[in-house]
């Protein structure tokens, strides 16, 4: 049968030899080159009970759950912040009521550096690039009439994640919900932050141990809460190739997992709790390609090399955002278009939760309208494609599956590298994945320049003298002077000889092995602010500096 | 023969995005220039120390944070206390029109937003910075 495929196909090739082609490269965005034309011979030893098995079921590589979205449909999860508590608190009401089934806090610069909005580096920056969290004040209005036991959130935060995961619980427990009955995510994947985010506090081994810290206390403390959400949407929007994403997002993954087991915890008991956050780049089948390889990897990995016997531990569930950094500036509303597709890749990928980029973001934070359109384009897909009805409706096709494979391998490639590096903390520091990216990103642009790769409305399909006639959400400069007033009121009505021992207990408890969370939790009650919360771990434990390395 | 051009790329403020930058200094390194790049979170007083320090012929400002309308002001100010008024001062990022407006009124040159292609830098450096023979 095989052997009949290949001289037919083999006969197929010498026909179209002499064919003319466009003059194009056809390979993927990530430099892949592809075939014109996949057959079953493609598919090598392709075996289907153990590459692809059924839904729910190792190596869970056609989705993690037996009923995928006829169960249940993804978490709509439009990642938001801007301004002040009040401002964002409103247009979480606003997403909400249309129908959004999950929040995602976005945080400003100061606050995902752990500096307080009245910090002299924080001026210009106060709710700019997100909203201003300095304190547990700034968190109850934040969440304010929002019920937190009926809602999951998502917190993009890193270096200081466990202090505003207090400032979150801390907010629960006043609105009288219990820890346990929390559900959602903080991102705290610190290792990618050296690598491509770049908001990181002290430097990656002390880091390395508040995470650890904070992955024993949600696993006894608050179970349904994702400790990490190991994160290569970053990486990807540095500029690195879908399988630089998949590598050294999965080789972090490894990581914790490594970090938690040499601090004794069991692999079962923290694993169930690691979740993983993809890009969604433009080109489509490279990306579905990518999710399932994701799935396949870890689920092998987590078994075999790490002995975890939960199949809980063994699945990977990941949210998916669309990928900022293909979107232009010039003619937005196309950006719509390259959203659609971006999310469709993600839901044909299993996806457990989306958003989708506002076409405006590359020239400002979105406005409600175009945050709505966004928000509409999942819906659409959801209710209006017909997607949803059947499970991983491409696998089988003989090119996702062989692309698959390849991306697969590629992967396996890189952790050969990181492991002769000496693991990808030692990688990190020499700069390895930091120069690939960089690399990567360079002949992006290169290819772009040259006019090898098309970017509509950018290197064609040109409108000459084009007006932006798109509305732009602007952040008023009171929200920072109200935000430095605020704190000042803060610091004089709370008890300062309070603080004051909380944060001497934090710094005390630095220096012994006990969990962070709980004296965290505890300057946390007295108000103690960010800066100051995280001011003593920098005074501990150092802060890092990354070399100014461009090549 | 005249000498190199010497170019400052920096990240002032909190911003991390520095993907923008890093190919903007590579792409003027092998146009030929000298290129430093200072690095992530950079205060308006370290650039302008560096640029005085290595007597560079522009700045070239990268922020994606929206704090722009802080930092470029505050660079330009250092900028001409310290006698560089002559330098040019330009930038890229996330900035909208109307506030690139405000800023090239101030004096601060052009400012490239997403979708320009490296080439319009190299070319804008070229024809704006004149470097005497040497």
């Amino acid at each position: 049968m095989s052997d009949k495929i290949r001289s037919e196909k083999n006969q197929w090739r010498k026909k179209i030899a002499d064919s003319k082609m466009r003059d194009v490269s056809f390979d993927t965005v990530s430099g892949e080159s592809l075939e014109s034309l996949y057959t079953p011979d493609d598919l090598g030893g392709f075996d289907y009970l153990k590459d692809l098995g059924f839904p729910g079921q190792f190596p869970f590589t056609r989705g993690v759950y037996e009923s995928m979205y006829r169960g249940r449909l993804w978490t709509m999860r439009m990642f938001s912040g801007f301004g002040s508590a009040e401002d964002t608190n409103k247009r979480y009401k606003y997403l909400l009521r249309h129908g959004q089934t999950g929040l995602s806090v976005a945080f400003d610069f100061p606050t995902l550096y752990g500096r307080d909005s009245d910090d002299p580096v924080s001026r210009g920056e106060v709710g700019k690039c997100g909203v201003a969290i300095s304190s547990l004040d700034d968190m109850e209005r934040l969440f304010d009439g929002i019920p937190l036991d009926k809602v999951s959130t998502s917190m993009t935060i890193n270096g200081p994640a466990a202090i505003l995961w207090a400032f979150y619980i801390v907010t629960a427990e006043k609105q009288g919900v219990p820890p346990k009955k929390l559900s959602g995510t903080i991102q705290n994947d610190v290792l990618k932050e050296y690598i491509a985010q770049k908001s990181w506090l002290v430097p990656p081994e002390p880091s390395l141990r508040i995470t650890v810290d904070t992955m024993a206390y949600g696993s006894r403390y608050v179970p349904r809460w994702n400790t990490i959400s190991i994160s290569g949407y970053h990486i990807r929007e540095a500029g690195s190739t879908a399988a630089q994403e998949l590598a050294f997002t999965l080789a972090d993954g490894f990581a914790y997992v490594e970090r938690g087991i040499q601090a004794g915890l069991d692999v079962d008991d923290f694993a169930p709790r690691l979740s993983f956050f993809f890009n969604s780049h433009i080109d489509f089948f490279e990306e579905i390609a990518k999710y399932r390889a994701a799935r396949r990897i870890w689920a092998r990995e987590m078994k075999n090399r790490y002995g975890a016997r939960n199949p809980k531990s063994w699945l990977m569930r990941f949210h998916t955002q669309t990928a900022g950094c293909t979107l232009t500036a010039q003619q937005p509303e196309n950006n719509i278009v390259r959203v659609a597709w971006q999310a469709l890749a993600a839901v044909l990928g299993g996806t457990q939760s989306l958003h989708t980029n506002s076409m405006d973001e590359t020239l400002a934070l979105p406005s409600e309208k175009a945050a709505l359109i966004a928000l509409r384009t999942q819906q659409l897909i959801a209710h209006e494609s017909g997607v949803t009805a059947t499970i991983d409706p491409l696998g089988g096709s003989y090119f996702v599956e062989a692309l698959t494979s390849r991306l697969e391998e590629k992967a396996y490639e890189y952790f050969e590298k990181i492991e002769k590096l000496g693991g990808i903390t030692r990688a990190i520091e020499v700069g390895f994945p930091q120069r690939e990216i960089a690399e990567a990103a360079f002949q992006y642009q290169k290819a772009i320049d040259e006019k090898r790769r098309i970017v509509v409305g950018v290197n064609d399909y040109l409108i000459e003298g084009e007006d932006l006639e798109i509305p732009i959400l602007k952040i008023d400069p009171r929200v920072e002077t109200d935000q430095c007033k605020r704190l000042e009121r803060l610091r004089k009505e709370r008890d300062s000889g309070k603080v004051k021992k909380a944060l001497d207990d934090l710094r005390n408890a630095c220096g012994s092995r006990e969990n962070l969370m709980i004296p965290i939790l505890t300057a946390t009650r007295e108000y103690a602010t960010l800066g100051e919360i995280a001011g003593v771990l920098k005074e501990v434990f150092g802060e890092y500096r990354e070399p100014p390395i461009y090549w | 023969m005249s000498r190199k051009l010497r170019i400052l790329i920096a990240k002032p403020g909190l911003d991390g995005h520095d993907r923008g930058a890093k190919v903007v200094a590579r792409a003027l390194r092998d146009a030929g220039m000298e290129v430093i790049y200072t690095g992530l979170h950079q205060t308006p007083q370290m650039i302008v120390e560096a640029a005085l320090q290595e007597d560079v012929d522009g700045v070239g400002l990268s922020i994606l944070s929206g704090a722009h309308m802080t930092l470029f002001p505050e660079v330009m100010k250092r900028m001409c206390e310290e006698g560089l008024e002559d330098r040019l001062l330009f930038g890229g990022g996330i900035i909208p029109g109307e506030d690139v407006e405000t800023l090239q009124k101030q004096g601060v040159g052009k400012i490239f937003g997403p979708g320009t292609p490296v080439q319009a830098i190299v070319d804008y450096i070229h024809e704006t910075v004149r470097v005497g023979d040497v």
